[in-house]
C-alpha cells in the first residue's frame, strides 16, 4: 500500500492542479489527471521521505484565511517603509527557537514568515532548532518572536504534527 | 462598472509592483532589499491576476482559472528564492545594517563546505 500510493494527499492535489492547468473538466482529462496524480508521487518517492499528514484540515483553512489577510497587510507595511525614509529603518536579525519538528512544518513556517509583515526567514540552524529571521524595521525583538510563535507556529504545529 | 473595477485592480497591482521594485533602489543593504520583491510584489501580482480572472471569466465568457495556479506557484517560489538569497548572503558574510548574529558566524566557520572552499 505504502509503495503503490505513497502520498494519498498528493494525488487529489496534483489532479486538481492538472485540471486547472488544462482548464477543462472532460472525462479524459480527469483520468489523465488521476494517472499523473498517482504516477508522480510514486516516481518522486525518494524526495519525500516524510509522510504528509494533515491532522486538522479546518484549522488549515482558518490559518490560510489569516495568512491571506496578513499578506495584504504586509504589502501595505512594506510599501510604507519603502516610501518612507529608508535611512531611519532599524533592521535586525532575530533567532526564533522552533517548537515544530517536521521538515514540512518548518518549511511552511519559513515561507509564511517570508510572506508576512516585515520579515524574511534567512536560515535554519543545522540542527533545525532555530530559524534566523531578518526583520525590516523592528525594535522589540521579543515581541516579534512571541508574535511569530503564537500567530503562525502554534497553528502549524497543530495542523502538521500529532498532539 | 465591471471594467472600472478591473482597471482599478490593474492600476493598484501596477503601483504595488512598482513600489516593490523601487525598494531595490531605495533600501540600503542586501538584506533589507530582499523585503521589497518578496512582499510588495505578491499583492501587485495578486491584483493583476484577479483582474485577469475577472476579465476573462465575465467579459470573455470563458471560465479562466489559470490565475489560481499562478498564485499558487508564486507563493511557493517567492519566499523560497528569498530564503536562498538570504542564506547565500549570510554564507558570504555580506555587509549588513543589522548586527549579524553570532550563532550564524559560528555555524558558518564550522560548516564543512566552507572549509573546503577555503583550502
Amino acid at each position: 500500500m505504502r509503495r503503490l500510493l505513497p502520498h494519498p494527499l498528493l494525488t487529489p492535489v496534483l489532479t486538481l492542479i492538472w485540471l486547472l492547468l488544462v482548464n477543462s473538466l472532460e472525462a479524459g482529462q480527469i483520468v489523465l489527471g488521476l494517472f499523473l496524480g498517482w504516477v508522480l508521487p510514486v516516481l518522486t518517492l525518494q524526495f519525500w521521505p516524510e509522510q504528509v499528514r494533515i491532522y486538522k484540515p479546518m484549522l488549515l483553512m482558518r490559518f490560510l484565511g489569516i495568512f491571506l489577510l496578513d499578506i495584504v497587510l504586509a504589502n501595505f507595511t512594506v510599501a510604507r517603509l519603502i516610501l518612507g525614509r529608508p535611512e531611519r529603518l532599524q533592521p535586525v536579525f532575530v533567532n526564533v527557537p522552533l517548537d515544530v519538528k517536521s521538515d514540512l512544518a518548518i518549511s511552511f513556517l519559513a515561507n509564511v514568515i517570508s510572506l508576512t509583515p516585515g520579515t524574511v526567514s534567512s536560515r535554519v540552524s543545522p540542527d533545525h532548532r532555530y530559524l534566523l529571521v531578518h526583520a525590516l524595521n523592528e525594535t522589540d525583538t521579543e515581541a516579534l518572536v512571541a508574535t511569530i510563535k503564537s500567530r503562525y507556529e502554534a497553528p502549524l504545529k497543530e495542523i502538521f504534527e500529532p498532539c | 462598472m465591471l471594467e472600472f473595477l478591473i482597471s482599478l485592480l490593474i492600476v493598484t497591482g501596477a503601483v504595488f509592483a512598482f513600489i516593490g521594485s523601487l525598494g531595490l533602489a531605495r533600501l540600503k543593504d542586501f538584506y533589507t532589499r530582499l523585503h521589497g520583491p518578496t512582499k510588495a510584489t505578491t499583492l501587485g501580482v495578486g491584483c493583476l491576476l484577479i483582474a485577469s480572472a475577472l476579465h476573462f471569466s465575465i467579459i470573455e465568457q470563458s471560465a479562466s482559472l489559470h490565475e489560481v495556479l499562478v498564485t499558487l506557484f508564486l507563493f511557493m517560489t517567492a519566499p523560497v528564492s528569498a530564503h536562498m538569497l538570504a542564506k547565500a548572503a549570510l554564507h558570504l558574510g555580506l555587509k549588513s545594517l543589522a548586527k549579524l548574529p553570532d550563532a550564524t558566524m559560528a555555524n558558518r566557520s564550522m560548516s564543512p563546505r566552507h572549509k573546503q572552499t577555503r583550502q
